[in-house]
């Protein structure tokens, strides 16, 4: 146990040096753009306007957002703030912090990409299984197209087909993820109702993947563990069904499955501005490539480190959990 | 069989290479076998596409423009007439402006509301009789394989001045069917030179990697885990942002190419640093240091040649990955554009509600694409399964 903890500890103290790393990537990436926010901003506004810039403007709007400060200066106070006060600084378009910006977003994000994670597994476990019990029947064959569709038919054609469904059967509008009307409403059931019947179809489309590949994976694992003697010494002593699935092959097939829900969440984030794109939802995505498009540092920085933050989050409780559920793991010898 | 037969089978089992085994448990594998045919077959068309293409995909030349048949649903060749069989022909369409009545609206559904909108003008493509195909038609010209000059396409209209268009035409008129053995060609051409790069990047990074050890190790393994960490797509679409908006479609191609390379190294890299610490301490490897051999020559003479099956298996199931994001980013606007055409810019026009209701014909590409990542799936699998020498113990 005291090896597991000396474990964890190193492990949190990587995981925090990784995302450091992370941020200074991104934020360079970001540097890289051709022409800074406000060349870009000023350029995009006058010329509709039809006004003349002069170069005090551009300088005067430099000095305001602070971007006429060396890179790595602007890139230290920037994560000085977050580590300190978790203040991700101004987004250069809505002159707001980004932590007000993004707070909602984020657990928007958060809410549907969960939701959509625990339905990839609640379904693709038990057919998983099923479809390993049951070897080369018509069922497994066909789990095991869907499987290849999963891989196959991108995400987006999902959404576009889920859309139209609703569109001429239910009638329904499902862009975005909350019907204009309750946008500032405060939370009722009324609103959670609205919610649920836009953010189903995302949940899907971004399950979508990693069901496909969860289906797969769970077959695999099971199909090894089914074929072997503890099982067919239970059978021998008298237990069948699922029972016996279950509490024999079922419990020693699960564990590994844990280790592929981080890689869930960066293939989940991959689709989101995809998805996003199509499905006009407000979240993370959506405001990550309108951030893109402007150059707007601090939002899109800090969106790329939130995500990234995310995944190392989650492969942490993943490997907690996986510690607590196999005990030869906790017991194990940790590099 | 008689017992020399079968000792001579067991002789030639046991003498023959690798690739021998590889090939034959491969093609015995049915799904896979027909996988590597179709993808073979795509390299065809993309490498023939212009021959194979009755007009240029693009409507920007006057060629790849039909103005007589814009929207238009896609001609179905047809060899039969009410003789028995004929020539080949499609039902000949022209789009008619037409303002006479209601009923030749063709209406959408505006997204986000309950509207339906006109589409643009009243138009309604009617059937004016037939026309007939021809084999190798003069066309446009092209260089074939880029050296030879000619202007024979494979089919068209027998009518030099008549165009057919068997996957419908978008709002230009333009071919549907050229764009997408045109797209073909600059998907499967960005795949192949991004695993490339990506290849010889993970060579390189994760055979110093295994090879070198200690700290250095450390050091990569830490950058390889740091790009892992950001989400791919996310992370390409921040580099396809930094292209400059004056950059020609060529310029663009390169460096989108180069990014999905560049920065699609690291699960191989980490493949082939793990085969190389395996097999570092081997005692072959350990007689062969002793003999005064170098790293690379280690590197290059023992350890690759142990894993290159699993190398190429590996680049084969990374190939649709890198399809995927090329996909992905043209499909948000940030990787290529028009006239570039690939799978991705062809699916742009997909991402609406209009397209769905009043010309699904614009989703043929869709089509292409998946079966092409099928393809590589199942060939993957298939190499997976056929290089693995255990596979067959197990069943």
């Amino acid at each position: 146990m005291l090896a597991f903890s000396k474990y964890l500890f190193f492990r949190i103290i990587f995981s925090l040096l990784t995302l450091l790393a992370v941020s200074f990537l991104v934020y360079a990436i970001i540097e890289m753009m051709p022409g800074d926010y406000v060349s870009r901003y000023l350029l995009k506004k006058f010329s509709s306007a039809g006004g003349m810039i002069y170069q005090e403007d551009i300088d005067n709007a430099r000095i305001f957002l602070g971007l006429d400060r060396p890179f790595l200066v602007r890139y230290g106070s920037w994560i000085w703030g977050i580590v300190t006060r978790f203040d991700f600084g101004t987004a250069f378009r809505s002159s707001t912090p980004v932590t007000n910006l993004l707070a909602m977003k984020f657990a928007a994000t958060v809410i549907v990409v969960s939701c959509a994670l625990a339905l990839t597994y609640l379904i693709s476990i038990p057919l998983g299984m099923y479809s390993a019990i049951r070897q080369n029947s018509f069922a497994d064959y066909s789990l095991t197209f869907i499987g290849y569709a999963g891989f196959c038919v991108p995400a987006f054609a999902v959404a576009l087909i889920l859309m139209v469904v609703n569109t001429f059967i239910f009638d329904a509008d499902v862009t975005g993820l909350i019907s204009s009307k309750y946008v500032n409403e405060p939370w009722t059931w009324a609103k959670i109702k609205d919610f649920l019947m836009h953010a189903y179809i995302p949940m899907i489309v971004l399950g979508w993947a990693s069901t496909a590949f969860a289906l797969q994976t769970m077959r695999a694992l099971m199909s090894d563990e089914v074929s072997k003697l503890y099982v067919t010494a239970a059978e021998a002593r008298g237990m069948r069904g699922w029972k016996l699935y279950w509490q024999y092959p079922g419990r020693q097939a699960i564990v590994p499955m844990f280790n592929s829900i981080g890689y869930d969440l960066t293939r989940i984030f991959g689709d989101l501005p995809i998805i996003a794109s199509i499905l006009l939802m407000g979240e993370l995505g959506q405001e990550l490539i309108l951030s893109y498009l402007d150059a707007d540092q601090n939002t899109a920085a800090a969106i790329l480190v939130l995500l990234a933050a995310a995944v190392t989050a989650v492969n942490l409780i993943t490997d907690v959990v996986i510690g607590i559920l196999d005990p030869r793991i906790r017991a194990g010898r940790f590099a | 069989m008689k017992k020399t037969d079968i000792i001579g089978a067991k002789e030639q089992y046991y003498s023959a290479s690798q690739w021998t085994l590889v090939r034959g448990r491969f093609l015995k594998n049915r799904v896979a076998a027909i996988g590597f045919w179709f993808l073979m077959f795509l390299f065809l068309i993309s490498i023939f596409a212009e021959f194979l293409a009755p007009y240029p995909p693009s409507a920007g030349s006057k060629e790849g423009k039909d103005r007589k048949y814009t929207y238009g649903p896609p001609q179905i060749v047809h060899i039969f007439d009410q003789d028995g069989l004929t020539r080949p022909y499609v039902e000949d369409r022209q789009t008619k402006y037409s303002l006479t009545s209601g009923e030749m609206q063709r209406k959408y559904r505006v997204e986000g509301t309950k509207k339906y909108k006109v589409l643009d003008k009243f138009k309604e493509n009617e059937t004016i009789g037939t026309l007939s195909l021809s084999f190798f038609v003069h066309g446009s010209s092209y260089r074939l394989l880029g050296l030879l000059p000619t202007d024979i396409h494979l089919f068209g209209a027998t009518d030099p001045k008549r165009k057919v268009h068997l996957f419908g035409t978008d709002k230009f008129g333009t071919d549907l069917f050229s764009q997408c053995l045109y797209a073909t060609r600059t998907s499967l051409s960005i795949g192949a030179i991004g695993v490339f790069i990506a290849f010889f990047m993970a060579l390189l990074i994760g055979g110093t990697s295994g090879y070198v050890g200690g700290y250095t190790d450390v050091g990569i393994q830490g950058a390889s885990d740091t790009i892992r960490m950001i989400p791919t797509i996310p992370l390409y679409a921040a580099f396809a942002a930094t292209f400059p908006k004056e950059w020609s479609n060529v310029q663009i191609y390169f460096a989108l190419t180069s990014i999905l390379g560049l920065l699609g190294w690291t699960t191989l890299a980490r493949r082939i640093r793990t085969h190389i610490l395996a097999t570092r301490n081997d005692d072959y490897i350990l007689s062969s240091k002793i003999s005064g051999a170098s790293g690379a020559w280690i590197i290059r003479r023992h350890l690759l040649p142990s894993f290159t099956s699993y190398i190429i298996v590996d680049l084969i199931i990374s190939f649709p990955y890198i399809v995927l994001s090329e996909t992905a980013l043209s499909l948000i606007g940030l990787g290529l554009r028009r006239p570039t055409i690939s799978w991705g810019v062809l699916m742009q026009d997909m991402t609406t509600l209009q397209a769905i209701q009043l010309t699904p014909w614009y989703f043929i590409p869709l089509i292409f694409f998946s079966l092409a990542i099928l393809g590589f799936v199942l060939v993957g699998d298939g190499l997976r399964q056929a290089a693995d020498p255990y596979s067959q113990m197990k069943r």
